[in-house]
């Protein structure tokens, strides 16, 4: 009869193995749990485009609907404000004027210019209008040299009122401010002069 | 009586749990003003779990009735508006008390060694409180509430490379929205306060285990009479549990004054536009979170984005918060007690709790460059008090600390 011996190696090793199996085992378990958190199957169906008629969008109003729950801004321009965008004075003040740095994902490849819109519909912006520092809803602050937003610097824009976001009047960002990049631009296309459809890319044509 | 006792202590340690942490614990004699926060906590803590389980048979957590059924509760349940008021009071008023038992620990060193376990725990029931707080705050679903709730959650967007899936996965939807509200109703109402309830459990077994500290940081177990008493200690019970409850009595008195005159203090319990319903269209002209959170808001804002992220400044607001778990290793002075310290850590723990309370105070500022560059000078000093501590603590000459305590 041999005398029994206990193996303390063995035993340690068994001890490891049981407890790395059941590690994995717990993080199996615990992944449905986590999974419940993402988005349901009927919060991602709910990210439809919509249509938003401009027909009645005066100079210089600003309407506000939600898109994917998210507020999006159309508002319409008038030739100085469109001026200004243009300007030298505005642009050496900006962060990123031609959304080519910081904010190179902040917009439709079809969006170009110094006015961020489609072309030939410079007039009327269509903007996401979630400050892109902590996701608060900038103030529309269109008045050029308004005295507490830096007098004649300002050349009409929006302020968020949370943290002092700068952005011009087609969103892009200031230099020096929190946010850190120019506000989106979501995807959208004119279905006739009159009918933005926000949501959908401009076909191509 | 006797009989019955014996009965249960046959089958359950009760006497032993009474004599261990009631009547044969000795707790200092020299207790002054600062001791009474500890127990107070505990008293606000039973508040707000009564009067929340109350508030939840009347509230609904869905995005659509949230408000509503909190205008329901002040306006159509008996009595619903004082229960929602003593909760709403509550949560600013266990703040005060939360802050003011921290800065006794600063004071008297009860942070050090052998404590550093009860302080940890007490840091991190600390935190969990601000998050109850602030998930609390999202569920009357104002405007105060949605707005305030999209820019902390934001902040877990701005880590890099995970930081916009991990936003989703708290948010549950592309927005702040009902999944939002409902999962934060589960975790107000049942998580944390069930992962509280044991922390506030450890952290007393912990201290009873050391024992309490003093005003002097003295260690009254190293003086022990023949009974092994010890000689500058007595029973918690009755000594102080009569003692705390006038405590008690005091504060219940200025908490309903509170409560009844104005529970909304002036916008710093209850902000203006919190009585306005959630709308994701617009945010309110001025926003800033409730006034326990604005010391770390403010740190926040004051560091500026780098390298196109925000996150260097998430980062700088979260480590305010954790550099507080480093306090007993940081802290190399010989003595504990303010009493015994040296002048200079007089002064520059003046500084420090100087630059909390303006930090504090500038969060709930509009942003202008004056304000930034102030936030910006106090969070320096803030984070050198931590930095720094290793040094200044061993600097200057501390007085001589005496054998029993004084007073």
């Amino acid at each position: 009869m041999s005398e029994q011996t206990i193996d303390l190696k063995k035993r340690r090793f068994l001890t490891k193995a049981t407890s790395v199996v059941g590690a994995v085992g717990v993080g199996f378990a615990a992944w449905p749990f986590l999974s419940t958190w993402k988005p349901s199957a009927k919060a991602k169906a709910a990210g439809a485009p919509i249509d938003v008629d401009i027909s009645k969008l005066e100079s210089g109003q600003l309407v506000r609907v939600l898109w994917r729950k998210k507020p999006v801004w159309i508002f319409k321009r008038d030739e100085k404000a469109l001026e200004s965008l243009d300007s030298e004075d505005l642009i050496k003040n900006l962060d990123d004027p031609d959304g080519t740095g910081n904010s190179k994902n902040q917009q439709p490849n079809y969006v170009t210019s110094n006015f961020r819109t489609i072309k030939n519909k410079e007039s009327i912006a269509v903007i996401v209008g979630v400050c892109t520092h902590l996701g608060c809803s900038p103030t529309y602050r269109p008045e050029p040299g308004a005295a507490d937003l830096g007098g004649d610097s300002w050349k009409g824009g929006f302020y968020c009122p949370c943290h002092g976001s700068k952005f011009d009047l087609a969103g892009r960002v200031y230099a020096g401010v929190p946010a850190p990049t120019n506000l989106a631009i979501p995807p959208y296309q004119y279905v006739t002069d009159s009918l933005i459809r926000i949501g959908v890319d401009q076909q191509k044509t | 009586m006797n009989n019955k006792q014996s009965w249960i202590d046959q089958r359950f340690p009760l006497s032993k749990v009474i004599n261990e942490h009631l009547a044969e614990y000795y707790t200092p004699r020299n207790f002054n003003f600062w001791y009474f926060f500890g127990g107070l906590a505990v008293v606000m803590l039973i508040m707000q779990l009564v009067t929340g389980i109350f508030l939840t048979m009347h509230y609904k957590p869905d995005a659509e009735y949230a408000f509503a059924s909190v205008e329901y509760i002040m306006r159509d349940v008996e009595w619903g508006w004082f229960i929602r008021y003593m909760h709403s009071t509550g949560a600013s008023a266990f703040f005060v008390i939360i802050y003011l038992h921290m800065m006794r620990a600063l004071l008297y060193g009860s942070y050090k060694g052998p404590r550093e376990l009860i302080w940890i725990l007490g840091m991190v029931l600390y935190i969990l409180l601000l998050a109850e707080a602030f998930m609390g705050y999202v569920l009357p679903w104002g405007q105060m509430s949605f707005w305030g709730a999209q820019v902390i959650i934001s902040l877990f967007g701005s880590v890099p490379i995970v930081g916009p899936d991990l936003l989703v996965w708290i948010l549950g939807d592309y927005a702040v929205g009902d999944a939002t509200l409902n999962r934060f109703f589960s975790l107000h109402v049942v998580v944390i306060p069930l992962i509280l309830v044991v922390l506030v459990f450890l952290h007393i077994v912990a201290l009873h285990h050391v024992g309490s500290n003093n005003p002097d940081g003295i260690e009254i177990k190293k003086n022990k009479d023949a009974d092994g008493i010890p000689k500058d200690g007595i029973p918690f019970h009755p000594y102080f549990t009569i003692k705390d409850s006038v405590v008690v009595v005091g504060f219940l008195w200025i908490f309903c004054a509170v409560v009844f005159y104005a529970p909304a203090l002036n916008g710093y319990f209850l902000e203006a536009p919190n009585f306005i319903e959630a709308n994701p269209l617009k945010t309110p002209e001025h926003i800033a979170p409730l006034w326990y959170l604005t010391p770390y808001y403010s740190v926040l804002r004051a560091i500026p984005p780098l390298f196109g992220s925000q996150f260097p400044g998430v980062l700088g607001m979260f480590a305010a918060l954790g550099v507080f778990f480093l306090l007993p290793w940081l802290d190399r002075s010989p003595v504990k007690s303010i009493r015994y310290r040296s002048p200079i850590y007089k002064w520059i723990l003046g500084v420090f709790v100087l630059s909390f309370i303006v930090l504090g105070w500038l969060g709930v500022q509009p942003v202008t460059p004056l304000y930034v560059l102030m936030a910006r000078i106090f969070t320096i000093l803030y984070f050198s008090f931590f930095i720094l501590m290793p040094w200044f603590s061993t600097l200057g000459k501390t007085k001589e600390v005496p054998e029993r305590v004084t007073g």
